[in-house]
């Protein structure tokens, strides 16, 4: 019991010393703001429990995501392929690392990722987590090309830098792990919830005539059938964040989620994306193959080819998919495009603070 | 559905709260729960993780198969006494074969020990298919499990997808997709609850309870409709009369298993 005692006091003493040596830090708590909509239909965000969202935290993964520094000669950014203007994608096919290597995937959107309840980023799922995302970029050789040794050494030596970690974390030492935490807070904070279809589900806004057919299509199984991955008024990800075959290729090359897990029952698979902001993510797929929505819906109409691992909702593969009429097509893009929303990609808490 | 197992909860408290006040040489009796642990095979042969995709499976057509997903809906998991007292706690499951996801399940109600007739619901009944009240069910793993509004909305009770030879020879995909009957020919769209009470029959509850639950998958192509996956291959959630069909044949599908204490 006498050692019980002293160790209390002891535990007292160690906390009263830190607590004084980091007076420093006291990061603001940060709830997200969370969307009616998402509010009312869905889960809770999955904020990590070891990387609570703060205010200093947010800021300093927005200086982080926008900072060249990261990259081994200091000319590339994340934002450098996950551009504000294209909600965080990347308007090229692919994007192209600091030694002009062209990458083999397009760059994904970045938004609503909090609410990716599976936990699963990057096309082919390898990422667990959005701190776990942020680790590859800057040590992968097409990419930003950098050691973390090297971007954390850069990163220590700044004037700034170190003050911003303290206030964030409580420590100057700049790891790694700090940095892709800060990034992936700042990145969960990327919310788009406030389209035309947001405002229409809200009574907010009306759809025109070719618009409301476009749900229709987008909601019949016998037609477009596209609820089944990309959601409904009800789970307004529009996505199911998870993966599927959706008939591209005869002979499947990227090997997708299958290269990740080794399961050839998954080669081929990518994760659907968000049709949110489609109008400012094009090129589509995720090898960047269509330019235009026009080609992406032409796909599922008419442009569906069979391989081993296609999956079962895509329809009438053998006819190519299920046909629908021009009309059809044009309303279901207008539909689409109600889920775009411009005030996102200029949303001024997003941009570059640097 | 929440106030049920409230209702239920406070009975089972003040039943054990009786026995012990009415007569002190009574045992207390102390409510249990009771876990349900969900297996599938097709026709006795156990479907596995490994089965997917790859155990080819012929149905009562004589159709070759493989499948893809299984992924279904239970509720109301009901236990009556022979006294006719039912204990329902209300909740659901949704059950992942092929991730094995929620294989098994423990309602939210402890009962007291003793003999159950043991029951549920595949699917939501009325009741309980409500459109988008759900949030965990609007964002599974799996995506949403929403019907769409034009036919009714709630829920899917199952999708059973997977790959078949034609009649011409070519591997298609099919999309079984159990959801509440809907006639959209009609204004407003006619709905037919197509849910399906299971009953698995009796069962002795004890301290630690598990309950298998069996699912024949085959059963769903078979009895009384022998499924032609030529003919119906997909786009079944329109299709009043192939939802009607899927209901009778899911009568046979579930059964009990071993009940081990």
């Amino acid at each position: 019991m006498r050692y019980l005692v002293v160790a209390s006091i002891l535990s007292s003493f160690l906390f009263f010393s830190c607590s004084e040596k980091d007076d420093g830090y006291t990061p603001t708590p940060v709830s997200l703001e969370i969307p009616q909509l998402f509010g009312q239909l869905l889960l809770p965000p999955t904020i990590p429990s070891d990387n609570p969202l703060t205010a200093e935290g947010i800021a300093l993964g927005k200086k982080l995501f926008y900072d060249p520094i990261l990259s081994a000669d200091g000319t590339q950014a994340c934002a450098t392929c996950h551009d504000p203007q294209a909600a965080f994608s990347d308007t090229r096919k692919f994007s192209i690392g600091i030694d002009g290597i062209e990458g083999t995937r397009n760059s994904m959107p970045l938004f609503n990722l909090a609410w990716n309840s599976n936990q699963n980023f990057f096309w082919d799922g390898r990422a667990n987590s959005l701190e776990n995302q942020a680790l590859e970029p800057v040590e992968n050789p097409i990419e930003m090309h950098n050691t973390w040794g090297n971007a954390t050494a850069e990163l220590q030596a700044t004037a700034n830098y170190p003050e911003l970690f303290s206030k964030a974390f409580g420590t100057d030492v700049i790891t790694k792990s700090l940095v892709t935490k800060a990034i992936a807070q700042f990145e969960m904070t990327l919310i788009s919830a406030n389209s035309k279809f947001d405002k229409y589900l809200l009574g907010e806004a009306t759809l025109t005539e070719s618009e409301s057919n476009g749900i229709a299509v987008f909601m019949d199984e016998t037609r477009g059938d596209c609820f089944h991955c990309h959601g409904d008024p009800n789970s307004p990800l529009w996505t199911d964040n998870t993966f599927h075959n959706n008939g591209l290729d005869a002979t499947i090359t990227d090997l997708g989620l299958g290269g990740f897990s080794g399961d050839p029952r998954e080669f081929g698979l990518f994760k659907s994306p968000s049709l949110r902001n489609l109008a400012y993510t094009a090129p589509y797929m995720h090898d960047g193959r269509f330019q235009t929505l026009d080609e992406v819906i032409n796909h599922y109409s008419e442009g569906l080819v069979y391989s081993e691992t296609i999956d079962p909702l895509m329809k009438k593969v053998s006819e190519g998919g299920v046909h629908l009429t021009e009309e059809d097509k044009a309303d279901l893009k207008a539909f689409l495009l109600t889920l775009s929303e411009p005030g996102f990609r200029n949303n001024p808490d997003f941009q570059n603070p640097n | 559905m929440k106030k049920f197992a409230l209702f239920f909860a406070a009975a089972v408290s003040i039943i054990a709260v009786s026995c012990k006040s009415d007569d002190d040489s009574t045992p207390e009796v102390t409510p249990v729960s009771v876990d349900l642990n969900f297996t599938h095979n097709w026709d006795g042969s156990n479907i596995e993780n490994a089965d997917f995709e790859t155990t080819q499976y012929t149905n009562a057509n004589g159709e070759e198969l493989t499948l893809s997903k299984i992924v279904y809906l239970i509720s109301d998991v009901t236990f009556t006494n022979s006294a006719g007292e039912s204990f329902d706690a209300g909740d659901y499951n949704l059950v992942n074969v092929r991730e094995e996801d929620n294989l098994t399940f423990t309602p939210g109600i402890q009962i007291p020990p003793g003999d159950y007739t043991v029951s549920f619901t595949f699917g939501f009944d009325d009741e309980d298919n409500i459109d988008a009240v759900y949030p965990d069910l609007n964002q599974t793993p799996e995506g949403s499990w929403g019907v769409p509004m034009m036919m009714g909305g709630g829920y899917h009770y199952m999708r059973l997808e997977g790959r078949f030879l034609d009649n011409t020879s070519t591997i298609t995909g099919f999309q079984y997709h159990a959801i509440r009957a809907n006639d959209q020919s009609t204004t407003p769209v006619t709905l037919q609850d197509t849910s399906i009470p299971v009953t698995l029959g009796q069962v002795t509850i004890g301290d630690n309870t598990t309950i298998e639950v069996k699912m024949n998958a085959a059963e769903w192509f078979k009895n009384p409709n022998q499924w032609d996956l030529n003919a119906l291959p997909g786009m079944l959630m329109p299709n009043f009369a192939a939802q009607i069909m899927i209901s009778e044949n899911g009568a046979s599908v579930f059964s009990l298993g071993a009940v081990t204490q």
